[in-house]
């Protein structure tokens, strides 16, 4: 009979802060930008040049720290990680190795499976470093120092999942907590939240782990299923024949939908750490977790818990609104204008979603603001716009966030409450489709929606439907 | 009376009294330099036009009355580890030899500030390791004393410049003794701060847990004076310190009576010249007539400070060299094939022997497996030096002995024996490894004519007590 694998993996999570200012200096941390001009001496490793620490950098370190349940480490120190490479501009990064600010901490998750807990070994705070560009016309390599020194958090994971929908569980209960701090955007595609996974197999009760591999370059969901998939058969494959995992870091190539040794344990270098003496140890007062704890935001679950009690709306629209901490705040900040759950979130779930999709953008993304939704549905509950010129005005607030009120006045989409000229347009649509009028009056009730979409054009969808339908049906 | 016979306060009152100006000053010290320069060799770079069109701006500026501190107009010389905006900054390593950087170190800040006005850069060993000025790659400098000396290091350059009238006050920095050595082999005063005194920002680091900017001046009140500038809190130096007792001139009082002066029999043992022993004990004596209370003591420890400092220092060192990789700025070597490889021959090339020697040293002990026994064992033995420091001032307020065990050597004597040369700076490096403040005031000259150093050491924060205690003991040799 086949043995039976259990595979065991553990996460190392790179999150980028949304700091304004990197982590030991004061340039931007904006993305984009011109190479090389969010740069101080600080950052491109000047000679003479010292580090001072964003404090902001620590505060989230511990407010993510204490959202996933950790004890924080209130005498915490940075280290030196020497290796050289040119993207990385004083050949250290300056991370934290032996003191790190949070450590044994857990999430829960929650499968089909049911739920579990995993845990969390360390989140450590480091500097992110730089981008090589390769100009293969010149033959040469350039280095772009905008994202040297952009703060990171490390959340190091114990090896406590054992399925890729296990891992996709923990990594979006992260990136949950994480967007509900404001700490970081966490786009997997833009790199502000990076998976590695460290993953072995092993007999099914077995006590020992077998030799893990760490696979890197993992930039959305479906790429870590995937490489889990992937590199489970791998392993397993090589058990089977007789053969030996040997542990080494292995590269993920999307386009292949394959991975490739990177570097083995033998290559592994030698980061030769020691605390930074350009830092000074970090002290944490009872206090300042204190001040962070009491301003930590409701979290989803809790969220969750209070729309099901305030607002009358499906539990399905909640966790999907839910899902996103910026839809959430549009929710909330638009039913506080308006009073009107179920409208605010028939305008999420339906046109917002869908362009969303459409457009391929995360809910982060939205730009509309929570008073011109609000515009929105006060111009259709007062019929001064129907339901279909709202949904064309919605699509450019979508783009731009501009004010309905204004937008509707402005490109004169208000509609024509002046019954007489809609009389008389309705008048023109049944003079000139005489075979619709005969269907109807023939009991097609169908073709009477035909002649309302005739006005509608005709009044270039500036009527109310429903007085359309009231007066042709009057007229017919 | 001849201009470079001033100090750097004499000259700022004789300015600001009208007997003289600071372009007349810094035209006397760059026709010194003329004279003696060849044979010395106390700068990497000079720029005559840049400094004596700067001592005209200046002198506008104190005309104006805008200047009117107690160094304005008085040319100073910066150790070549300190970044100049606009100037050649080397640290006398090939590596370097074409980096301009393209700000200043807060200290130079703070000079320029009060209207010194830089000369240029002065030598030192390469990337301030080495005690003699040797090993720098852009040629020894001598002793002014004797030329066929050493002038000491790594600040050698900037303590024969103030020997040698080539300026009228330095900086340098102090590592292990960098400051206090030279200044003692030069006959000049030097002071190494309190660590976090001075901003560290724009020194090149070489140990950075250890190294402090200091001056090296002619008197005892130039040096009060400098710190007095050059001593600020600097919000980019995460380990710059809030003092509100800068006004080290303050101190500036021939008053040693009930100062508590130990002496320290470890200082005193194998190893010393005889010479060197009896000015120190005949300086102490002097303190003593002036009201001093002298007595001997045990330090313990000291023979653990070299092996304890070279690994730290080494460590520190190791990693804070990596950025100088042929990448962004600074030497790169013209061929090469490959990342890997241009790394390789542009440090191979660009570093001298010494620099090597540290850098390998520093990685080892900082190697997974090592890191322990060497590099976390001498940060406890450092914390038990800071310890046996605490119980001496708890007694004392002052530690004094000699800054070196000998006078400054003959040229080519002490790179052949590494090891010898490193035992020469036993009794100044574990002021830096504790943090403390102490400084190098002359006591006399040997039979050769070479000058010596006696070197005081108080508690952190205590400069102010060395100051007091050189300055009594300069008036009472004048």
């Amino acid at each position: 009979m086949a043995k039976q694998y259990e595979t065991v993996i553990g996460l190392e999570v790179h999150v980028e802060l949304a700091t304004k200012t990197k982590i030991f200096c004061g340039c931007s941390t904006a993305f984009g930008g011109a190479p090389n001009t969010h740069t101080c001496p600080v950052c491109t490793g000047m000679p003479g040049s010292l580090p001072v620490l964003n404090k902001q950098v620590v505060e989230y370190a511990v407010a993510v720290g204490l959202a996933t349940n950790c004890d924080i480490t209130q005498y915490c120190k940075f280290d030196r990680k020497n290796y050289f490479y040119p993207d990385n501009p004083q050949n250290y990064q300056i991370s934290q190795l032996y003191l790190p600010i949070c450590r044994n901490g857990h999430v829960d998750i929650e499968t089909e499976n049911g739920s579990k807990s995993v845990g969390i070994h360390e989140i450590h705070m480091e500097e992110d470093a730089g981008k090589l560009i390769h100009d293969d016309w010149e033959d040469c390599s350039l280095v772009d120092y905008n994202r040297s020194g952009v703060p990171l958090i490390e959340i190091v994971s114990e090896p406590d999942m054992r399925s890729a929908e296990e891992v996709i569980a923990y990594l979006e209960k992260l990136r949950m907590i994480v967007q509900y701090l404001g700490a970081s955007d966490c786009k997997l595609n833009e790199g502000s939240m990076r998976a590695d996974v460290n993953l072995s197999v092993r007999e099914v009760g077995a006590k020992e782990f077998g030799t893990r591999t760490e696979m890197k370059n993992l930039n959305s969901f479906r790429s870590i299923t995937r490489a889990i998939e992937g590199e489970r058969e791998r392993q397993i494959d090589l058990l089977e024949s007789g053969k030996q995992v040997i542990q080494e870091t292995r590269r993920w190539d999307d386009a292949k939908e394959s991975s490739y040794a990177m570097r083995s344990k033998e290559d592994a270098q030698d980061y030769r750490y020691f605390p930074d003496p350009d830092l000074v140890p970090v002290y944490i007062s009872d206090e300042w977790i204190e001040d962070i704890r009491n301003n930590q935001p409701e979290f989803r679950e809790a969220k969750m818990a209070r729309y099901k009690e305030e607002f009358d709306i499906p539990e399905y629209d909640i966790g999907i609104i839910t899902d996103s901490k910026h839809m959430a705040d549009i929710f909330e900040e638009t039913t506080a204008i308006c009073k009107q759950p179920k409208k605010v979130s028939n305008w999420l779930m339906g046109e917002t979603l869908r362009l969303l999709k459409e457009k391929s953008m995360d809910p982060e993304d939205i730009v509309f603001s929570p008073e011109n939704l609000a515009k929105l549905i006060a111009l259709v509950d007062s019929k001064a716009i129907n339901t279909n010129v709202a949904k064309e005005v919605f699509e450019v607030m979508f783009e731009k966030d501009v004010d309905p009120e204004a937008y509707v006045e402005e490109k004169g989409l208000k509609t024509v409450n002046d019954e007489g000229a809609l009389r008389k347009t309705i008048e023109e649509v049944i003079a000139a489709n005489p075979q619709s009028v005969e269907d109807y009056r023939n009991g097609k009730d169908k073709a009477i929606g035909f002649l309302v979409g005739q006005t509608m054009k005709a009044m270039k969808g500036k009527a109310d439907p429903g007085m359309v339908n009231q007066i042709l049906k009057e007229l017919l | 009376m001849d201009i470079l016979s001033y100090t750097a306060v004499g000259l700022a009152a004789a300015i600001k009294e009208g007997k003289t100006t600071a372009v007349e000053a810094m035209q006397a010290v760059l026709q010194k330099i003329e004279e003696t320069e060849k044979t010395i060799n106390a700068y990497v770079t000079i720029d005559k036009e840049a400094a004596l069109q700067k001592a005209a701006e200046v002198q506008k500026r104190i005309e104006a009355g805008e200047l009117t501190g107690p160094l304005a107009g008085v040319p100073v010389a910066i150790k070549d580890n300190m970044c100049t905006e606009g100037v050649l900054t080397t640290c006398s390593s090939k590596i370097l030899e074409n980096f301009i950087p393209t700000f200043s170190a807060e200290a130079v800040l703070n000079l320029e500030k009060a209207g010194a006005v830089m000369i240029g850069k002065t030598n030192m060993d390469e990337f301030a390791m080495g005690s003699t000025t040797e090993t720098s790659a852009f040629g020894v400098t001598r002793n002014p004393w004797n030329t066929e000396h050493v002038p000491g290091g790594s600040s050698g350059g900037s303590a024969a410049a103030v020997a040698a009238s080539e300026c009228f006050f330095a900086l340098g920095s102090d590592t292990g003794g960098s400051i206090r050595q030279p200044a003692s082999f030069c006959g000049v005063v030097g002071l190494k701060p309190t660590y976090g005194t001075v901003s560290r920002y724009g020194l090149i680091a070489y140990g950075s847990s250890l190294d402090q900017i200091g001056p090296l001046t002619k008197d005892v009140t130039d040096c009060a004076t400098v710190m007095e500038i050059i001593a600020s809190h600097d919000k980019k130096d995460s380990t710059s310190v809030e003092r509100k007792d800068t006004d080290f001139t303050s101190a500036l009082v021939e008053d040693v009576k009930g100062m508590k002066i130990g002496i320290p029999r470890d200082y005193f043992g194998e190893g010393l010249d005889t010479e060197v022993k009896e000015a120190v004990l005949a300086a102490a004596r002097a303190l003593e007539e002036k009201g001093a209370i002298v007595e001997e003591f045990d330090l313990s420890l000291v023979e653990y400070a070299i092996p304890t400092y070279y690994t730290i220092a080494a460590a520190e060192a190791s990693s804070n060299l990596e950025r100088f990789d042929g990448i962004k700025y600074g030497y790169r070597t013209p061929e090469y094939e490959g990342l890997h490889n241009m790394y390789k021959k542009t440090r191979s090339e660009g570093f001298g022997a010494e620099v090597k020697r540290r850098i390998m040293l520093g990685s080892f002990v900082l190697s997974s497996g090592y890191y322990d026994a060497y590099y976390l064992k001498a940060l406890r033995v450092k914390a038990m030096i800071r310890k046996a420091f605490d119980e001496a001032f708890a007694k004392y307020d002052i530690i004094l002995g000699p800054v070196a065990p000998t006078t400054a050597p003959k040229l080519g004597e002490s790179l052949s024996d590494p090891l010898k040369m490193y035992l020469g700076d036993i009794y100044t490096i574990s002021v830096n490894l504790a943090g403390l403040p102490g400084i190098s005031v002359p006591c006399g000259k040997d039979s050769k004519g070479l000058p010596i150093g006696l070197q005081m050491i108080a508690d952190s924060f205590e400069e102010k007590k060395l100051i007091r205690a050189a300055y009594t003991f300069e008036r009472g040799r004048a």
